[in-house]
């Protein structure tokens, strides 16, 4: 019984003999986890990163290792040696030129990254305030609820016909699909939280008899930032989302429209490039709007 | 005896899902400029109501409340609150909390100076000179409760309003902002309506208790007098027959004739 055994070995470097006795009379196995087991800190501390960090790395190996398995099989899938030697070469010059259709992955993102800015950021000016108007005043709510039940819902890609007849470019017309999807998330939850601050904060308000501003200032905005930070959070998301789809409809630069490039030119390596560097400028957009929201957020400084 | 704050006849009506509820009726008190009483009554017998009349938080059915020969009509910081959960602001400091109400009461006809004075002398008055930086989630259950009464003092109000301030504290923590306020009266004599349901408290801090009927409907049933004389030292009290006999007066209002109907 491995477990008795180190539980023996234990109590004998125990400095107090009288535990060992305790344990002998017990007539139940003692489960290992309850032993008094205290090697250094550091060891611990390895230990539990380790716990962190392993399951994570095992996943991603995983994947990797059917990825290349499969590759074995296929015709046209690049296995992940050939991927990363492409990527390699295609990140030792991210930012080269060679004329509007011919553009390094770098100008690509920053590109889609800049629509998104622009999209969001506009999204984010109308959205918020108007959340803000929605959570305080019901009246306005509810002529609102009904626009906003039926919009929602719509694929942001329906709505690059209509900015490309509004604005007869492809550019603004990107800009205003990302806008459209990004601005519903901003809204409904900047009115949910303003719709839910505690009506004991609002009690004060009221005893205090505060001006509707100082309210706004001091009450409604910080008691709804998390909510907002939230809904920020989650237009980005499906800003990034779109933007890539959108790109694809209407070309120019773009990491969107660069993947759909290679797919013309049939270079899989790119393809798959493409894919994973979504991915990650996404997780890194969102753990960014975590930190931020972590930042404002009463609830947790 | 001349009332200071009267409230007349007030009843109040609440509606729920289309029905209308009676939740207080007839209710008369007269408070002296000064005086400090308690309403006690079992739970949901309406005590919180009455005091939200006051506050101008809740409106009357039928009857009204009258301050200082003005009628209430609307909240007002001349009826400072000081509320059951503290309702302190959790993203402004124990100093901010208070500067807030401050700001709002003198900072139109004060310096910057006088406010920051009134703000800083408030703290000290409940004794947290030391935490006036900490955030309301770093403090102490009665910290918290004293931020609330330096909070509402600090408004210099005509009638100080408590909505069973000490109820969510445990019992030590409890008899210490007891006497703490004790302590305040003593210097400031504010006009008080608090409510409780702790016999002791209610004996022990006030001048006169108003004892209520249970709910639906309830209604002022007794108004006890308590001449105790102060300064109160609760050690002295617990062997006062005096004491004893205005405590079994309250016990037998509450056990005897108005049993709660639903707990045992």
């Amino acid at each position: 019984m491995p477990s008795r055994l180190k539980l023996v070995r234990d109590n004998q470097t125990e400095p107090m003999p009288d535990a060992v006795p305790a344990n002998d009379a017990g007539t139940r196995p003692v489960p290992a986890l309850t032993l008094p087991a205290a090697p250094s800190r550091a060891a611990a501390i390895a230990r539990s990163s380790l716990a962190a960090v392993l399951p994570p790395l095992i996943g991603v190996s995983t994947l990797i290792l059917i990825w290349a398995l499969v590759a074995q099989g296929s015709d046209y899938l690049p296995g992940p040696r050939a991927t990363l030697m492409s990527a390699i070469e295609l990140f030792s010059d991210p930012f080269y030129s060679r004329g509007p259709n011919d553009q390094g992955i770098g100008w690509n993102l920053l590109a889609s990254l800049g629509r998104v800015a622009q999209g969001f950021g506009m999204a984010a000016l109308v959205g918020i305030p108007l959340g803000f108007v929605l959570g305080r005043f019901a009246m306005i709510n509810a002529a609102f609820q009904p626009i906003v039940s039926l919009l929602r819902p719509v694929s942001p890609l329906a709505w690059l016909p209509i900015g490309l007849a509004v604005f007869q470019a492809a550019n603004p017309a990107a800009i205003f699909t990302i806008f459209i999807c990004s601005i519903w998330p901003m809204l409904l939850n900047t009115a949910l939280g303003v719709a839910s601050v505690p009506q004991d904060y609002l009690n004060v308000a009221r005893v205090l008899r505060l001006s509707e501003w100082t309210v706004f200032t001091r009450i409604l905005l910080p008691a709804s930032i998390p909510y907002v930070l939230t809904g920020a959070k989650l237009a980005l998301g499906i800003a990034w989302l779109s933007i890539v789809a959108s790109e694809m409809l209407t070309g120019g630069v773009g990491i969107g429209f660069w993947l759909w490039d290679e797919w013309n030119n049939l270079n899989m390596e790119h393809i798959l490039i493409a894919i994973i560097v979504i991915g990650v400028v996404g997780l890194a957009i969102e753990q960014g709007m975590n930190l931020i929201a972590k930042r404002f957020d009463y609830r947790s400084n | 005896m001349t009332a200071y704050l009267e409230i007349d006849n007030v009843s109040v009506v609440f509606k729920a899902r289309g029905k209308s509820f009676v939740a207080v009726r007839d209710v008369d008190i007269k408070v002296a400029q000064g005086e400090f009483v308690t309403i006690i009554g079992h739970s949901g017998c309406g005590k919180s109501t009455v005091l939200n009349v006051i506050a101008g938080l809740v409106d009357a059915a039928r009857g009204g409340a009258v301050l200082a020969g003005r009628e209430i009509d609307g909240p007002s910081p001349e009826r400072a609150v000081v509320f059951q959960n503290h309702s302190l602001l959790p993203w402004l400091s124990c100093y901010g909390n208070v500067h807030l109400a401050v700001q709002r009461v003198f900072g139109n006809v004060e310096s910057k100076a006088q406010v920051a004075d009134r703000t800083q002398a408030a703290l000290a008055l409940v004794g947290l000179t030391h935490a006036k930086d900490k955030r309301p989630n770093e403090i102490s259950g009665g910290m918290k409760q004293r931020v609330g009464i330096a909070r509402a003092l600090a408004m210099e109000p005509k009638v100080l309003l408590m909505d069973e301030p000490f109820g969510a504290l445990d019992a030590l923590t409890r008899a210490n902002l007891q006497d703490a306020l004790m302590d305040i009266q003593a210097k400031s004599r504010n006009t008080v309506v608090m409510i409780t349901h702790d016999v002791d408290e209610a004996v022990l801090l006030s001048d006169r208790v108003v004892m209520m009927t249970n709910g639906p409907a309830a209604t002022v049933g007794e108004v006890l007098d308590i001449d105790l004389p102060r300064p109160r030292h609760r050690l002295q009290l617990a062997t006062d027959p005096r004491h004893h006999a205005l405590r079994a007066d309250i016990l037998r209002f509450l056990h005897e004739r108005q049993r709660h109907p639903v707990a045992a």
